[in-house]
C-alpha cells in the first residue's frame, strides 16, 4: 500500500514542479517556522544573557565594541544559578513525580473505560464516545474551577461527610497534592481513553476468544495478547498526559496553590512576578531539555500511526 | 469469567463516568444558589445569571475572545489544510523532517514555553521592526494560529492518509492537471475534516488562557483571563453562572453534532443498502 502511495507522489511530484506545489508548502512553513521555531532561538539567546534592570531586562548577546569588532557575550549564569538553587531542582523532580503518577493513574481509570467503550453496541459507543469528547469541548479553566468548588473547606464533599456524621471538622483537601492530582486526572484522562479507545478498536477481538477458546485463564490471556497488542495506543495515551502535564500551570495554580511545587507556575511566576526574563527563559531551557526524549518518541509514533 | 469481567468493566466505565460530570453537575446546581458564598446554599435563585449580563467587563472580554477565536478558527483551517496536504500528498521535500517536528510540536509542547517564547518573540521584532507595536489583540491570534493549525493540519494528514486516492487517480488518468484535482476532487473530499479542524481552532482559542496571558498587552482581556483573575482567590458565583450556560451551549452543540453525524451514517447505510437490492434485482 505505501509503495503505492508513494509511487503516487511521485507522480504527482512530477507533474506540478512549481507554482501552486511550492505555495502549499511554503506558506504553513514559514508560518511555523517564524512563530514557532524562531521564537525558541529568542528564548535560547536571553537565557545566556546576563539580567539587567532596564527595558528590556537583560544584556545584549552581541555587542559592537568601540573598534567595531562583533562580540557575542554568552553568560551561564543563569544555569549554573538554577542548578545551585536547591528549589529549582526540587521543583523539576516534583514535577516530574506529578505528571509520571498522574500518567498512570490515568491509564488505571482510562484503559478499563477504553476497553469497555469498544466492548459496547454501536449505538452505545457512539453515546460514551461523545460523553468522552462532551468535557473536551468545554473550558478547561472552568472544570479546573469546579474542583475547586468540590474540594475546598467549605466545599461539597466536605459538607457531605460532616452532614453524615463521617468527620467532625472538614479534611483540608484544597492546595495540597491530592488536589493537583485530581485536577491532572479529571482534566486529562479524556487524552488516554482517546488514543486507547482508536488503538483497541482496531484489535481482532477474535484474538481474545481463540485464546480463551484454548483455556487461556482471563489474566493470562491479557497480558499475553491484549497488553501488548494496546502498547501503541498505551505510548500514545501516555505521552499525551505526561509531556503537557509536567509543564502545567492552571492546576497547579488554582489547585495546589504554594504548597505544591511545579515548575510551570514558577516560571509563569518569575516572569510575571519577579521580571527575570533570562532566568525565566533557562526554566524554559531546561523543562524543553527534559522533554525533549519524550517529545520525539511522541513524533516517532505519530508519524508511523499516520503512514499506517 | 465472562460475566465478572463485564461487572468489573461496567462498574469502571460508571465511575469514570461519574467522575467526568460529577463535578460539573454540581457547578451548574451552586449557580442557581442565591447565598454569595458559593458553597453555603440559600435557596434556588437567578440571582447571579442577572449580575452576570449586567457585567460590562464580561461582555467586552467576551466579544474579544470571540473576534480572536473567529479569525484564529479561519486562518488556521487555511494553513493546517495547507500543512496536511504538503505532508501527506507531497511525498519528500527539502525540510519535510524540520516541517513535520513544527507540526507535531506544538500539540504537546507545554503552554508555559509557548507562551514565554512567542512573547520573547514579539517583543523582540517589536525593538527591532517596530512590529507589533502593542500586543493584545493581534499577536493573541497569532499565538492562536500557531498552535492551532497544527492541530487542523494532523486532523487532515489523517482524513487524506484514510481516504482512497482512485478518485484522485481517476482524475489524473483523464488528463486533470494536478491544481484542477485539487480544487474539484481532493478539497471537497476534506471539507468535513475541515469542518471539524474549524470548530477545534475555536474552541481551543475560546478555551487558552496561560499562552493568551504571555502574549497580551495591558487592557486586551480575553474571557478565560477574566475568568482566571476573578476565581484565583476563590469561588464567585457569577463565574458559576457563566460556567453554567457555557456547559450549555457547548452541550446543546455537541449532541446536535452527534445527532446530525448519526443520521447521516444511517443515511448512508440505507442508500447503501438499497443500492445493493436494486443491483440484486438487475442481475435477478
Amino acid at each position: 500500500m505505501s509503495s503505492i502511495l508513494s509511487a503516487y507522489a511521485a507522480q504527482l511530484q512530477h507533474r506540478a514542479q512549481s507554482g501552486w506545489r511550492s505555495i502549499v508548502v511554503f506558506v504553513p512553513y514559514i508560518w511555523l517556522f517564524v512563530f514557532f521555531l524562531a521564537p525558541f532561538l529568542i528564548v535560547l539567546k536571553i537565557s545566556l544573557a546576563e539580567s539587567l534592570i532596564a527595558s528590556p531586562p537583560f544584556s545584549p548577546l552581541f555587542e559592537w565594541t568601540e573598534e567595531g569588532v562583533l562580540t557575542l557575550q554568552l553568560v551561564f549564569d543563569n544555569y549554573s544559578y538554577l542548578w545551585e538553587d536547591d528549589l529549582y531542582v526540587k521543583t523539576y523532580l516534583n514535577s516530574i513525580k506529578i505528571s509520571t503518577i498522574s500518567t498512570m493513574l490515568c491509564l488505571i481509570l482510562g484503559y478499563p473505560i477504553a476497553y469497555a467503550i469498544v466492548r459496547s453496541s454501536p449505538t452505545t459507543k457512539n453515546i460514551l464516545l461523545m460523553m468522552i469528547i462532551l468535557p473536551f469541548w468545554t473550558s478547561f479553566l472552568l472544570r479546573v474551577y469546579a474542583w475547586m468548588g468540590l474540594l475546598a473547606d467549605q466545599g461539597t464533599i466536605n459538607s457531605f461527610l460532616v452532614w453524615l456524621g463521617v468527620i467532625d471538622a472538614p479534611i483540608r483537601m484544597m492546595y495540597s497534592e491530592f488536589a493537583v492530582y485530581v485536577g491532572i486526572v479529571y482534566t486529562y484522562v479524556p487524552f488516554m481513553i482517546l488514543p486507547l479507545y482508536a488503538n483497541m478498536e482496531k484489535l481482532d477481538i477474535t484474538l481474545h476468544e481463540a485464546a480463551a477458546d484454548l483455556g487461556a485463564r482471563p489474566v493470562t490471556t491479557f497480558l499475553t495478547i491484549t497488553l501488548p497488542l494496546t502498547s501503541p495506543g498505551i505510548l500514545a495515551g501516555s505521552l499525551l498526559v505526561f509531556i503537557p502535564a509536567t509543564g502545567e500551570f492552571v492546576i497547579p495554580d488554582l489547585l495546589g496553590g504554594g504548597n505544591v511545587l511545579m515548575i510551570g507556575r514558577v516560571l509563569y511566576n518569575e516572569f510575571n512576578s519577579n521580571h527575570d526574563w533570562p532566568v525565566a527563559a533557562a526554566v524554559a531551557i531546561v523543562l524543553l531539555f527534559v522533554l525533549v526524549i519524550p517529545m520525539m518518541i511522541y513524533q516517532h509514533v505519530q508519524s508511523r500511526e499516520s503512514e499506517g | 469469567m465472562g460475566k465478572k469481567r463485564s461487572t468489573f468493566l461496567f462498574s469502571v466505565l460508571c465511575f469514570g463516568m461519574a467522575f467526568l460530570y460529577v463535578p460539573m453537575i454540581f457547578l451548574i446546581i451552586y449557580s442557581f444558589n442565591y447565598s454569595k458564598i458559593v458553597a453555603v446554599w440559600g435557596g434556588w435563585s437567578l440571582r447571579w445569571y442577572a449580575e452576570l449580563f449586567r457585567s460590562q467587563e464580561i461582555w467586552d472580554a467576551l466579544v474579544l475572545s470571540l473576534k480572536i477565536a473567529l479569525m484564529n478558527a479561519t486562518f488556521a483551517t487555511l494553513l493546517g489544510t495547507l500543512a496536511g496536504l504538503a505532508l501527506v500528498r507531497f511525498g519528500r521535500f527539502k525540510g519535510r523532517t524540520l516541517f513535520t517536528g513544527m507540526i507535531t510540536a506544538p500539540l504537546v509542547m507545554p503552554e508555559v514555553i509557548t507562551g514565554l517564547s512567542l512573547l520573547l518573540l514579539f517583543i523582540t521584532l517589536g525593538d527591532l521592526i517596530g512590529w507589533p507595536g502593542e500586543r493584545g489583540i493581534t499577536t493573541i491570534t497569532i499565538a492562536h494560529i500557531t498552535f492551532s493549525m497544527a492541530y487542523v493540519a494532523v486532523i487532515i494528514q489523517s482524513r487524506l492518509a484514510g481516504m482512497a486516492q482512485d478518485l484522485e487517480e481517476a482524475a489524473m488518468d483523464l488528463g486533470g492537471k494536478p491544481f484542477r484535482v485539487l480544487v474539484d476532487i481532493t478539497l471537497p473530499l476534506l471539507a468535513p475534516g475541515m469542518v471539524s479542524g474549524w470548530l477545534l481552532s475555536f474552541t481551543l482559542s475560546l478555551d487558552d488562557l496561560v499562552i493568551a496571558s504571555f502574549v497580551s498587552g495591558p487592557g486586551a482581556n480575553t474571557l478565560p483571563m477574566l475568568i482566571y483573575s476573578r476565581v484565583r482567590l476563590g469561588l464567585k458565583p457569577d463565574i458559576n453562572a457563566l460556567a453554567t450556560i457555557i456547559i450549555v451551549v457547548v452541550a446543546v452543540g455537541v449532541i446536535a453534532a452527534g445527532y446530525l453525524m448519526l443520521r447521516q451514517q444511517k443515511q448512508r447505510e440505507r442508500d447503501m443498502q438499497m443500492a445493493a437490492t436494486d443491483t440484486v434485482k438487475v442481475t435477478a
